[in-house]
């Protein structure tokens, strides 16, 4: 049924997208100025038929798409799921979308598939394993991967890199590029207690083919520390916006995307946050 | 070294130590740290299995199904990135699980929700044309094989399924009644519907889904429920545009 149909969409353009949900489809298309591009989290497309695919068909027609894979495990010890990476090359085969990008993190061990991003050490070992499993990705679907900076709320006494440097290799090693999520950068600086403006303009520029925007929640471990959780349910933070316009200025326009992923909103409130990136976009290119 | 193993049994027993090795900007243990990934994969999965689930969860009520779905979670992670279908195991689950397992039309419910969830992601088929069966001679249509859509699915069950799930989504359903029940889902188009076989229906269903032909189906139907009423069952199939095909073996 899913011919193989050739967008005429390559790249992303650098302007402002949103993770696409079910219930804006029709906000979506009624809109006269709706966003630029859509992002869509692989394994919600990878049924057989039904209104999910039939949706994402439509919508591809109009829209430059972003597959954006949430379970591929590369992080994991283990080898990468075959199956998956297979219902993957699927994916993009017939939906040929503008981009393509997973996560560092893991979430699959044994078999059991933990539905989460999970840390991982930054030491030679799992940088050997990440490239290696980054390798295979981008062999099996037959195109460069963009690789996203995670959020994390805990640190591994075993770490031997920083996390900028950690990625930086891994697109050095593999041809990949990274997609920058700034949200996530903030999120981690404050829980590891770093500085994320340092973060930002140690991160290899060059190679990021997209940007993060999302809301998270605020909370405090038992000594007291902020401990920040990425949630995805809110609006992006005033200090986040900061952040972002700074990433702008030292790395350029980037196509940037609004995370809303729970208590998802009415479609105004989340095309009022694209409006928001598109004008520090505009400020960057005047 | 913090293994991967280490962390997810921790993850996914809340008793067990944080692995030694997690540590927070001081460099000491993380505990709650820990805890917010414990915490982001329970109440994803539960809220998994509350989507794949809405009636079990109503007959339950919330709090209910929230420790069911942590039980469940602990014995069942996922074993695919699917979320979509998640919670395959649920009916023999209830079977076991001792607050539940005296409920006896609960697995029954579980596994019409799954099939309902299975049909809405099942692959797209084009319907014959009801022209191309009734204009059929009859001795062509008992020699015929009935290839169903994708998205059709039969639940035979000792239980009346098909009234619990109209009572727990229309306001103004009937009361179930003590009663077996098959149910046939059919999706027209995108959105899966329940329909209630009449009696014989079952049989008749499950026979065509081995593919036997229509006559050896319509004569298990009979020999069960002599008055067995099999253009109801036709109008059900084609009115959800649940015949994909209709493989003609003309008789020599």
């Amino acid at each position: 049924m899913l011919d193989a149909t050739t967008s005429r969409f390559d790249r992303l353009p650098d302007a402002p997208g949103v993770g696409y949900k079910p219930q804006h489809f029709s906000d979506i298309l009624r809109a006269a100025n709706p966003v630029d591009w859509l992002e869509i989290h692989a394994e919600n497309y990878m049924g057989d038929g039904g209104r999910p695919i039939a949706q994402l068909r439509h919508l591809a027609e109009r829209f430059p798409i972003s597959v954006h894979g949430v379970g591929l495990s590369i992080g994991g010890e283990g080898r990468l799921d075959a199956d998956h990476l297979a219902r993957l090359k699927h994916l993009v085969t017939w939906l040929q979308p503008a981009s393509f990008s997973e996560h560092l993190a893991w979430s699959t061990h044994d078999s059991h598939f933990l539905n989460d991003l999970l840390p991982l050490p930054y030491t030679e070992e799992t940088l050997t394993r990440v490239c290696r499993h980054i390798d295979e990705l981008q062999e099996a679907i037959g195109r460069r991967v963009l690789l996203e900076n995670p959020s994390t709320y805990l640190a591994f006494a075993e770490s031997e890199m920083a996390e900028v440097e950690f990625l930086a290799e891994i697109a050095r090693r593999t041809g990949c590029g990274l997609l920058l999520d700034v949200n996530n950068v903030f999120v981690s600086a404050t829980n590891q207690q770093t500085d994320p403006v340092a973060y930002i303009e140690a991160f290899p520029h060059a190679q990021v083919g997209e940007i993060h925007l999302g809301g998270h929640d605020e909370d405090a471990d038992e000594t007291g520390a902020p401990l920040l959780i990425d949630s995805h349910g809110r609006e992006v933070i005033d200090p986040v916006w900061a952040l972002y316009a700074h990433t702008i200025e030292v790395g350029g326009a980037k196509p940037t995307l609004i995370e809303w992923d729970t208590d998802v909103p009415d479609w105004p409130v989340l095309a009022a946050e694209a409006h928001r990136a598109a004008q520090i976009l505009e400020q960057a290119e005047t | 070294m913090v293994s991967q193993d280490d962390f997810t049994q921790a993850i996914l027993d809340a008793g067990r130590a944080v692995p030694s090795g997690l540590i927070n900007p001081s460099g000491a243990p993380a505990n709650k740290r820990f805890d917010v990934y414990r915490n982001n994969v329970a109440v994803s999965l539960t809220e998994a299995l509350e989507s794949a689930f809405p009636i079990l969860r109503k007959l339950l009520g919330e709090p209910n199904f929230k420790l069911l779905a942590g039980a469940y979670l602990r014995k069942h992670p996922p074993s695919s990135p699917l979320m979509m279908f998640y919670g395959e195991a649920m009916p023999e689950f209830l079977r076991s699980f001792d607050p539940v397992r005296d409920i006896g039309y609960l697995p029954d419910v579980a596994r019409l929700e799954l099939a309902m969830r299975q049909s809405y992601h099942a692959a797209d088929s084009e319907p014959i044309k009801p022209e191309s069966l009734h204009g059929m001679p009859p001795e062509h249509l008992m020699a015929a094989r009935l290839e169903l859509a994708p998205a059709a699915r039969l639940i035979r069950s000792r239980w009346p399924v098909y009234s619990i799930w109209r009572y727990n989504t229309e306001s103004d359903a009937p009361k179930p009644a003590a009663e077996g029940q098959n149910v046939l889902i059919t999706r027209a188009e995108f959105d899966p519907a329940p329909n209630l076989l009449p009696p014989g229906g079952g049989t008749f269903l499950a026979a065509l889904l081995t593919r036997e032909t229509f006559g050896a189906a319509l004569e298990s139907a009979v020999e069960q429920v002599p008055d067995f009423d099999i253009r109801s069952v036709l109008t059900l199939l084609l009115q959800g545009g649940a015949i994909a095909a209709i493989t003609n073996e003309v008789p020599a």
